[in-house]
């Protein structure tokens, strides 16, 4: 099997359950989901429905109550702390609704932030984090402040941090929820150049007109997932059971 | 990921939360110093007392009547006896008190002391040449008097502090000058050493100290003793002096119960035994004082340290999400709790150290190394542990559930 051939993304049957007994919460049902390299697919859904669990759980934030989770091959479930770190470190990018940058400290160092912790020298981490804050056009904002961006500006910088890594995947919950229209373009444009340049994006969102850029669309519903429209070479990669 | 930037964030962290990283130091700074401070006063006043009690004279006995009131619920019905010159011969006999060196009997009256137009109240006490060493009496100026003057009961005399500045002026030096002590004429022939008040019983700057001889033969008469100075051949051999002084009298004044004594025989091996419990009592007491304030200064530390790290959880999230490793994140807060309590304890201890300069009256606080090296070691142990401990949570909470703390 060559690189190509293995799925960025392998989710089987998985499910997600918060809390226990009567106020437990299936928030998914047995889900699979299949990403190839390259894809970019944009889940929509209702409020509530599930899309911020799987997100995560794709992201290796949070662990899935039962099902398997193949991520580049390798099961997450069989990895210890340490690794799962490494993989977030490495192999994901994720880009958060809320921005969720380190307040009182510049955009440069929260670019840089992944770096350090991938263990990559001074040098080249400054070179790095300055040629993605370039990248997302933030080039001359690279000394300030959270609090001294706006909210487009500050998306674009969460961006250079997801990027900055050049993971495999990159992850985005609701990435231009927060911002107005102008900012909205902005982040999205940077998502089709990312998308041309061949990465793996998975993106939430509420907005159509979002949603109409992907390669491909999930529904989210009550915690089951199906595809939006399409070929029926797209239908067959993903395999949703619906649960009773 | 390296130590370097596991302090560079661990700095980083404590610049950007400036306030709360001081007042956590201020906790740990108080708490230290209390320590140091409270320790060091308890050991000065310990070294302040053992020094007055050395100065009583190290291996002197004193023998006083006891009053009446004091032999109260007698049982034998003999009526006090008075101390008198026999007894003293008697104590000084070798053969029945081996231990004892030397014996001053001691007349006391109180009198006017007056020259020229200047009068002012004195003690006067008739002793022997052993007077000196036995009450360890010093001479500022000029001589004792010697077992001549006592012989011929010459009317010489050494004047304390006070009746020198009252009678020849302040800070006079009147030696060879007439005193008239109830109108009786005395030589001067010395000055006592100032001892300042509290220094015994009365005063003793306003004494007046002259032969046994002549104050019984111009002023008091020849009756009883007021007390008998007694010395010891040495500092071991001062318990064994008191036993036979006890025994001793016991035989001459017919005592057959040590509670119906009508004298008593203090010594400053009894003063310090004494005095050594009260102190051990008021040291114990303010160490007590001293745990307080730094288990006090050490809540502090844990309650910062637990805000911290909950106040960053959304933080830690955020570092995690990126890929932080747990022992990433538990090495930042555990370095920022190291230097908070060591930064801390170091500035604590410089003020503890720093107060003791700080005068107190007579005596001066004496640090105990100890005490600070135990400080600071609880202070460290206790950021250490409870910076640690809930920096430890924080770092094994899935990145997911950090996030959603506010
Ligand atoms: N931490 C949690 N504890 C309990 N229930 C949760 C938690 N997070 C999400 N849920 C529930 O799971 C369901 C799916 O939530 P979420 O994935 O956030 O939806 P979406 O992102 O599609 O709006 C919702 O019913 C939500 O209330
Ligand atoms: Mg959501």
């Amino acid at each position: 099997m060559t690189e190509q051939d293995v799925p960025v993304l392998d989710v089987r049957a998985m499910s997600k359950v918060y809390g226990e007994g009567e106020t437990a919460v299936h928030a998914l049902r047995e889900v699979d989901l299949l990403v190839r390299r390259g894809e970019y697919v944009a889940v929509i859904g209702q409020s509530g429905s599930g899309k911020s669990t799987l997100l995560n759980i794709l992201g290796c934030l949070d662990a899935p109550t039962s099902g398997r989770y193949l991520l580049e091959g390798l099961d997450v479930a069989d990895l210890d702390e340490r690794q799962q770190s490494i993989l977030r470190n490495r192999q994901i990018g994720f880009i958060f609704q809320s921005f969720n940058l380190i307040p009182r400290t510049t955009a440069l160092a929260n670019v840089e932030l992944p770096l350090v912790y991938a263990g990559v020298s001074r040098r080249r981490r400054h070179e790095r984090a300055r040629a993605a804050l370039e990248l997302v056009g933030l080039g001359q904002r690279e000394d300030h402040r959270p609090n001294e961006l706006s909210g487009g500006q500050q998306q674009r910088v969460a961006v250079a941090r997801a990027l900055v890594t050049t993971p495999a995947l990159l992850l985005a919950d609701e990435p231009t929820g927060n911002l107005d229209s102008a900012s909205t373009s902005d982040v999205l444009g940077l998502f089709d150049a990312l998308h041309r340049a061949g990465r793996t994006i998975v993106l939430i969102t509420h907005d159509d007109e979002v949603a109409e850029r992907a390669d491909r669309v999930v529904v989210v519903t009550d915690g089951v997932l199906t595809e939006r429209t399409g070929t029926v070479a797209q239908q067959s990669s993903i395999r949703s059971r619906a649960t009773t | 990921m390296n130590v370097i930037e596991v302090v560079r964030f661990a700095v980083a962290g404590l610049i950007a939360n400036r306030l709360r990283s001081l007042l956590t130091m201020l906790g740990i700074i108080i708490g230290i110093a209390a320590v140091i401070l409270l320790t060091a006063l308890g050991n000065g006043a310990a070294q302040y007392i053992q020094g007055q009690i050395t100065g009583l004279g190290a291996n002197s006995i004193t023998i006083i009547p006891r009053t009446a009131g004091g032999a109260a619920g007698s049982t034998s019905g003999a009526s006090a006896r008075p101390l008198t010159a026999e007894d003293a011969a008697a104590i000084a006999d070798p053969q029945g008190a081996p231990d004892v060196a030397f014996v001053a009997p001691v007349v006391q009256t109180s009198a006017d002391a007056a020259s020229g137009r200047n009068t002012t109240s004195s003690t006067v006490v008739g002793s022997t040449p052993d007077y000196f060493p036995g009450s360890n009496t010093k001479i500022a100026a000029g001589r004792p008097y010697d077992r001549a003057d006592l012989d011929e009961a010459r009317k010489v005399a050494l004047i304390g502090r006070t009746v020198a500045d009252d009678v020849f002026g302040v800070n006079s030096t009147p030696l060879g000058q007439e005193i008239l002590i109830d109108n009786v004429p005395f030589q001067v022939i010395g000055v006592l050493e100032a001892r300042g008040q509290g220094g015994g019983l009365g005063n003793p700057d306003s004494n007046v100290l002259a032969p046994v001889t002549a104050v019984q033969s111009s002023l008091t008469g020849y009756g009883d003793l007021s007390q008998i100075v007694v010395g010891a051949r040495s500092t071991d051999a001062q318990a064994a002096a008191e036993s036979e002084i006890n025994s001793i009298l016991d035989r001459r004044h017919r005592i057959d119960n040590p509670d119906d004594r009508d004298y008593q025989v203090i010594s400053s091996r009894q003063l310090a035994q004494v005095l050594d419990q009260t102190l051990s009592a008021f040291s114990l007491l303010l160490a007590a004082i001293a745990a307080i304030s730094l288990v006090v200064g050490g809540i502090g530390i844990t309650n910062i340290m637990l805000v911290s790290v909950t106040e960053r959880t959304r933080e830690i999230g955020i570092r995690k999400a990126l890929g932080a490793p747990p022992s990433a994140i538990l090495g930042q807060f555990l370095v920022e709790s190291v230097i908070l309590s060591v930064l801390g304890g170091l500035i604590g201890v410089a003020v503890g150290i720093g107060g003791t300069f700080i005068p107190l009256g007579d005596f001066k606080p004496v640090v105990l190394p100890s005490a600070v090296v135990l400080a600071v070691g609880v202070s460290i142990a206790i950021g250490v542990f409870f910076g640690g401990y809930p920096a430890r949570r924080a770092s094994r909470l899935r990145p997911i559930e950090a996030l959603r703390r506010e």
